[in-house]
């Protein structure tokens, strides 16, 4: 449904990589990895047609992002940025609800069919018991999972979760991996980076790894997470133990 | 479970309309209370009987003394107040929301500096007061108009966040507009000029008139209309740039627009009144706290908190001292300690 074709991409006229070229399949999760300003967040920005490719192309379903009016392009896909502190001190329900933007008018506001929406994504999430919390007063796992929400309730296909595990303890990135696992089985596509090369075996089908500006490899996890791909990309010694009976590994650094 | 469902939306909604029409009943009595306070004082009960007859066509039986300072005098300076005050508090929520900053003032793009400096202009070249005013509402929209071009400008040669453009653009414009200011004062006749030029710069309703009246209504009621339509979206705008347009909002189409509305409400209000500051921070900040940060019901509690805290610090105004105080004094003496207070009590956090 998302596809790049030899995409580069930048601020202003600073590139930031090039040559990117992947094609998303619906209901598909693809795990980014890479290093510390390594161009993740900035490939998103534009995967989302909130920064125009430097070169290449964004096809979204066959049409060009780029000539696509920002409703079309929210209401296919949805962006979970890192959890923020808000401004002002929305509720939950009311910052989840906002999601449901592409699907309203320019001077429409939020009707009973939206707020439905907005509660079956909080619902789907475990969170409907902070629906009228005050999001600034909330926890930051907890803020995660209702960003989540957001994007759900405008019923996207496709999620891209910048680093949706960051900042959150042990259980909370369980949970929220457990979210992105039960996505796919809901039909709903999800990019999502991640800094522990561990989580693409909790939840990816495929793993990108973005390294110099440029895709240094793209496949299943037990193929692309190796101790050589991730020495490559991080600079560092990794032991990559495979778990019993699982099929999944275990990412830990070797220290010298 | 259910039932308790059931019954939230008619309590909350019984709750809801209570609150929304105890207010403005309360804006009335504050309304009934000025018209009738002052050097002449009318009595309440003289005042409503005459609004009364006044709006049914009827010839009142009230003291025609009374009824001149009411209908004549007051009137036209109460109903300024209200209008100043609900425009400049709306517009502050709007420039609030839009820069998600809660230290926002409608200043914030340069409109009253632009507007001064319009003003002092007029004063300093003795125009008629309709051109000073025109002056200084052209002036307002004018400054706006340069920040949000340079802020287009710089954008184009790289800079990232248009917000921090923007509000970067106005300070600097805002100092360019106060040099300018501040020459015009120097080269100012100290006797006649200067005086009138201080007195613009704090503002006061003393002389505003049915035409004045006339003359901004439209205005404001046009920059309004965007507000209303939008008021759901500037929720959106408020979480920022980026992320208002993954969620699908033209932010390059509704930023301008909101400015342009807030923009217009302001230089409207200010063009009659000379800058009236402080309303435009504190009065959403208020009702920030009373109905929360959500716009569909911040617009409109800023738009009453507004008319009644302006008509309230203009009843003090002409009352408090023998001698009229400038607005501009009394809305900081009376906003300032109770931000203040606001800052150290309030549970909330908003920043």
């Amino acid at each position: 449904m998302l596809e790049l074709r030899d995409l580069a991409f930048g601020y202003g006229a600073k590139t930031v990589g090039s040559g990117i070229s992947l094609t998303l399949q619906p209901g598909e999760t693809l795990c980014l990895l890479g290093p510390n300003g390594g161009g993740k967040t900035t490939l998103f920005k534009t995967m989302l047609g909130l920064l125009p490719p430097l070169g290449g192309r964004v096809l979204l379903d066959g049409a060009d992002l780029a000539t696509l009016p920002r409703r079309d392009i929210a209401k296919r896909i949805a962006y979970v940025p890192q959890a923020h502190a808000a401004f002002f001190p929305f509720r939950v329900r009311e910052v989840v609800v906002m999601g449901r933007a592409s699907r309203l008018s320019a001077f429409a506001s939020p009707g009973p069919a939206d707020h439905a929406a907005a509660e079956r994504a909080l619902t789907l999430l475990g969170i409907g018991h902070l629906s009228d919390r005050v999001y600034t007063e909330i926890s930051g796992g907890e803020r995660q999972l209702a960003l989540i929400a957001r994007a759900l309730a405008g019923e996207p296909r496709l999620l891209v979760m910048d680093e949706p595990t960051a900042s959150l303890d042990f259980g909370n990135q369980a949970r929220v991996l457990g979210q992105v696992r039960r996505l796919s089985e809901h039909g709903i596509a999800v990019v999502l980076s991640t800094h522990d090369p561990g989580h693409a075996f909790l939840c990816a089908d495929r793993v990108a790894l973005l390294h110099g500006g440029r895709l240094a490899g793209l496949g299943a996890p037990a193929e692309t997470v190796t101790p050589e791909t991730l020495r490559l990309l991080y600079g560092v010694e990794v032991a990559v133990v495979p778990l019993p009976q699982s099929g999944r590994a275990v990412c830990a650094p070797v220290l010298p | 479970m259910s039932e308790v469902v059931a019954v939230a939306p008619a309590r909350r909604r019984l709750a809801g309309w209570s609150l929304a029409v105890l207010p403005v009943l309360a804006l009335l009595l504050l309304v009934l209370v000025s018209l009738g306070t002052g050097r002449y004082p009318v009595p309440l009960a003289d005042v409503f009987s005459l609004l009364l007859s006044k709006a049914l066509g009827l010839t009142s039986a009230v003291d025609p003394t009374a009824q001149t300072v009411v209908l004549q005098v007051r009137l036209p300076r109460v109903l300024g107040a209200l209008v100043v005050g609900a425009g400049l508090a709306a517009a502050g929520a709007t420039y609030q929301g839009l820069f998600r900053n809660p230290l926002v003032s409608p200043d914030i793009l340069g409109v009253s500096a632009g507007a001064s400096l319009g003003a002092v202009l007029g004063i300093v070249l003795t125009l008629p007061s309709a051109a000073i005013q025109g002056l200084a509402f052209a002036g307002g929209l004018g400054a706006v108009a340069i920040v949000y071009g340079v802020g287009i400008a710089v954008r184009r040669r790289g800079a990232s966040d248009p917000v921090l453009t923007l509000v970067l653009a106005g300070v600097a414009v805002g100092a360019l507009l106060g040099a300018g200011i501040a020459l015009l004062k120097v080269l100012a006749d100290p006797y006649n000029q200067l005086p009138a030029i201080t007195f613009w710069l704090l503002g006061s309703l003393a002389s505003v008139n049915r035409g004045d009246l006339g003359a901004i209504l439209p205005a404001m009621l046009i920059g309004l209309v965007p507000l209303v339509l939008l008021r759901w979206r500037v929720n959106l705008m408020s979480l920022g740039d980026e992320e208002a347009r993954a969620l699908g909002v033209e932010t390059r189409l509704i930023r301008p627009v909101l400015v342009a509305a807030a923009t217009l409400v302001t230089a409207a209000a200010v063009s009659v009144t000379g800058v009236i500051g402080w309303v435009g921070l504190i009065v959403p900040h208020v009702a920030r706290l009373l109905v929360g940060p959500d716009f569909r019901r911040l617009l409109p509690a800023s738009l009453l908190l507004g008319a009644g805290y302006l008509t309230a610090v203009d009843l003090l105004a002409r009352t408090v001292a023998t001698i009229e105080v400038p607005l501009g004094i009394l809305t900081a003496l009376v906003g300032a300690p109770f931000f203040l207070w606001l800052l150290a009590t309030a549970k909330r956090g908003w920043a």
